[in-house]
């Protein structure tokens, strides 16, 4: 990557703590300066972003660090809602607390990862695609069904009134007051999920790092050479799936407590198609580039409602709805950024490297260094 | 009458539509070791530009046949030219890429396909026109109708015009040729990039008639229907063992029965936990079975490496 500033600048300690500092005086203050400029509306859509970073990160682990190409990511999340919404709502009157839910469910999800990863995992790369999209078709299809002849999930409809998250005996949802300071729900959630989402990027970037990150590189780049370098390859895939779905199950529960409200509607292929956007827009397997991805497809597409308005003033009509557009536009993404950057658009610079390298030599020699070594 | 019989029956008609639909992805994978994500959109554009044709027609009163023909015609010309630019587009310049690349981008082709049919032609689902008058049999204590006896005889003609294509032409020697060694087959001569170009093809075209049979089959077309179509074929082919052709024939028919099958006696075996509405998910654990116990399918002869 190419440096702005001059090279010191970035060594310095003492920059580094100011830079430090802004930013995390910045992140404090943004839901206010969004809500002044943007209106609450942006706020909410913040707490979104925030969550599908967690989720991005979650699914970052499986196909970017494992390179294991996940497509039913979606029913970890599920799984990870359903348990907090059923535990936590008046369909079987049971409201357990939040603090306790939320590493639950996120656990349950991890079990389901590892229920699905331990058959499927010998499998190769598009075939595995393959089985966890239809794990998370038929995840959805229990969700959707299972109203009889016991009603668990309360079928299409959904569950209601699912508890929120609560601090100090109040809501989080419910507007307070701190310090004279008027405190809505949307920015109650804004701190809770930007504790949990730096917690989460804190944990990735720990095991990018770590043993088993490297193991996980090691898979993605040859899997019989990192077998021969004496890696389980098995059970590290399989872990690489349990974190992934840990994550998702974790943020399903926030989801739960924080929409009031589940439904099988929030958690279909598309769900899932999304997510992998985030992570391969971005750039598969580096956090920055991850959480850019996430946020540029949380906000971009919410920019798309203008599109509406702007219609009826070029052409007089609205031609095509905005909505109709949301997915068409993601698919296009997908196709567009594999064909010319398949790194994404903040890859990590080694990946970068070995996609488009500064000097075309150095991939024709390595080459051939490898190539003489295999006579 | 015989229940058994007539669920065998149903999943016989059904199982002919996904093996024609498995054509296309074993055909496909057999040559490119790609799994053609965006096939079962194919079969939902088939479907919708059917339907619409014929409703057209049928509205402006031309015979019947001459109908059925002109929308299948059109069906198959915009499955083919669409088929044929997907791979063009966006399989072909990732051909040497690393393997999740072009299933990343197959999968961003059948999201823009199926939202593009949905701003073409709307939420809503589309009927398919009551051009056919539907007389009913009785075979031995089961029913049938002239529409489903029209499916399977079409679904069995195209899938013997394919057959032969493969086993007797030129193209199709060149397409065998092709799908066991790339290289050498154009070492020998063999135009590679034709012939992958011919078999999304002729791939396309048989979803282009599937298209048509479903859309007969059901009564409706609609923008959602390819994708878990896709997925059922897909699983077909899978069970049949894919690359393999009389595999995918094989496979869409057993699927067919087992679903049917499956649906009808689910709510008996679970003493009435799981109903009808399961019918779904045979398919994706069958698939889920396949690929971890026998992954080269029933017929396959070649193990694909580790899967």
């Amino acid at each position: 990557m190419t440096n702005f500033l001059p090279e010191r600048i970035y060594r310095d300690p003492r920059i580094a703590r100011v830079a430090f500092f802004a930013l995390g005086a910045l992140l404090l203050v943004l839901p206010f300066v969004v809500e002044a400029g943007m209106g609450r509306t942006w706020v909410r859509i913040l707490d979104f972003a925030m969550l599908y970073v967690m989720l991005a990160l979650g699914l970052n682990i499986v196909v970017g660090y494992a390179g294991l190409l996940d497509l039913g990511y979606v029913a970890f999340y599920a799984v990870g809602a359903y348990f907090y919404a059923i535990l936590a709502s008046p369909q079987f009157g049971i409201h357990l607390p939040w603090w306790a839910l939320l590493p639950t469910g996120a656990g349950i999800a991890c079990l389901f990862g590892v229920l699905l990863g331990a058959p499927t995992l010998r499998l190769r790369g598009d075939y595995l695609a393959i089985v966890t999209l239809g794990f998370g078709e038929i995840i959805r299809i229990f969700l959707n069904n299972l109203n009889a002849p016991v009603n668990v999930t309360n079928g299409p409809q959904g569950i209601n009134m699912v508890d929120p998250v609560t601090i100090a005996g109040s809501a989080l949802t419910k507007p307070m007051d701190l310090f004279g300071i008027q405190i809505s729900g949307a920015h109650a959630h804004y701190y809770l999920f930007l504790a949990l989402t730096l917690l989460v990027i804190f944990i990735a970037f720990r095991l990018q790092g770590s043993r088993i990150g490297r193991a996980w590189a090691a898979i993605r780049e040859d899997e019989v050479a990192a077998e021969a370098m004496g890696i389980n390859t098995r059970n590290i895939k399989l872990l690489a799936f349990a974190m992934g779905a840990t994550f998702g199950g974790l943020g399903g529960g926030l989801f739960a407590a924080f929409q009031g409200f589940v439904s099988p509607e929030s958690f279909t292929l598309m769900e899932s198609i999304m997510i992998l956007c985030m992570v391969v827009l971005g750039g598969m397997g580096h956090i920055p580039g991850v959480i850019l991805g996430a946020l540029l497809l949380t906000m971009l597409p919410e920019l798309l409602r203008y599109i509406g308005p702007l219609q009826q003033e070029l052409v007089g009509r609205v031609v095509v709805d905005p909505s109709d557009l949301r997915m068409l536009l993601f698919g296009v993404a997908l196709v567009l950024v594999m064909l010319f950057r398949p790194q994404g658009l903040w890859p990590s610079p080694v990946r970068a490297r070995e996609l488009h390298p500064e000097n075309p030599d150095e991939v024709r020699q390595e080459q051939e260094a490898l190539y003489d070594a295999e006579r | 009458m015989d229940v058994l019989l007539q669920q065998v029956l149903n999943g016989l008609i059904l199982g002919s539509l996904y093996a024609m639909v498995a054509l296309g992805y074993t055909m496909v994978y057999g040559i490119l070791e790609l799994i053609n994500f965006a096939h079962g959109e194919i079969v939902m554009l088939g479907a919708m530009v059917a339907v619409t044709v014929l409703a057209v027609l049928a509205a402006l009163g031309v015979p019947v046949p001459l109908a059925l023909l002109s929308a299948l015609a059109a069906a198959v010309a915009v499955c083919v030219s669409t088929g044929v630019l997907v791979e063009r587009v966006a399989y072909r310049p990732l051909r040497n890429a690393p393997r999740l690349a072009p299933l990343i981008t197959a999968i961003g082709v059948s999201i823009v396909l199926q939202n593009l049919a949905m701003i073409v032609w709307g939420r809503q689902y589309l009927s398919f026109p009551p051009v056919l008058d539907i007389q009913i049999y009785e075979v031995a204590g089961a029913t049938v109708t002239n529409v489903q006896i029209l499916i399977v005889a079409v679904a069995a003609v195209t899938m013997g015009g394919l057959l032969v294509l493969v086993r007797r032409t030129r193209l199709g020697r060149a397409m065998r040729a092709t799908a066991q060694n790339r290289e050498v087959a154009g070492l020998m001569g063999v135009d590679v990039n034709r012939v992958i170009a011919a078999t999304f093809a002729v791939g396309s075209a048989l979803a282009a008639v599937a298209g048509l049979l479903i859309a007969a089959y059901y009564g409706i077309a609609h923008y959602n229907m390819g994708f878990i179509l896709g997925l059922k074929a897909f699983s077909a082919a899978v069970l049949g063992g894919i690359g393999n052709i009389p595999g995918a024939l094989l496979g869409g028919l057993l699927l067919g029965v087992i679903e049917s099958l499956g649906a009808g006696y689910i709510g008996d075996l679970t003493g009435g936990f799981l109903g009808s509405h399961y019918q779904d998910i045979f398919a994706f654990f069958i698939l889920i079975l396949v690929l971890v116990f026998r992954p080269s399918g029933l017929l396959g002869e070649r193990v694909p490496d580790r899967a």
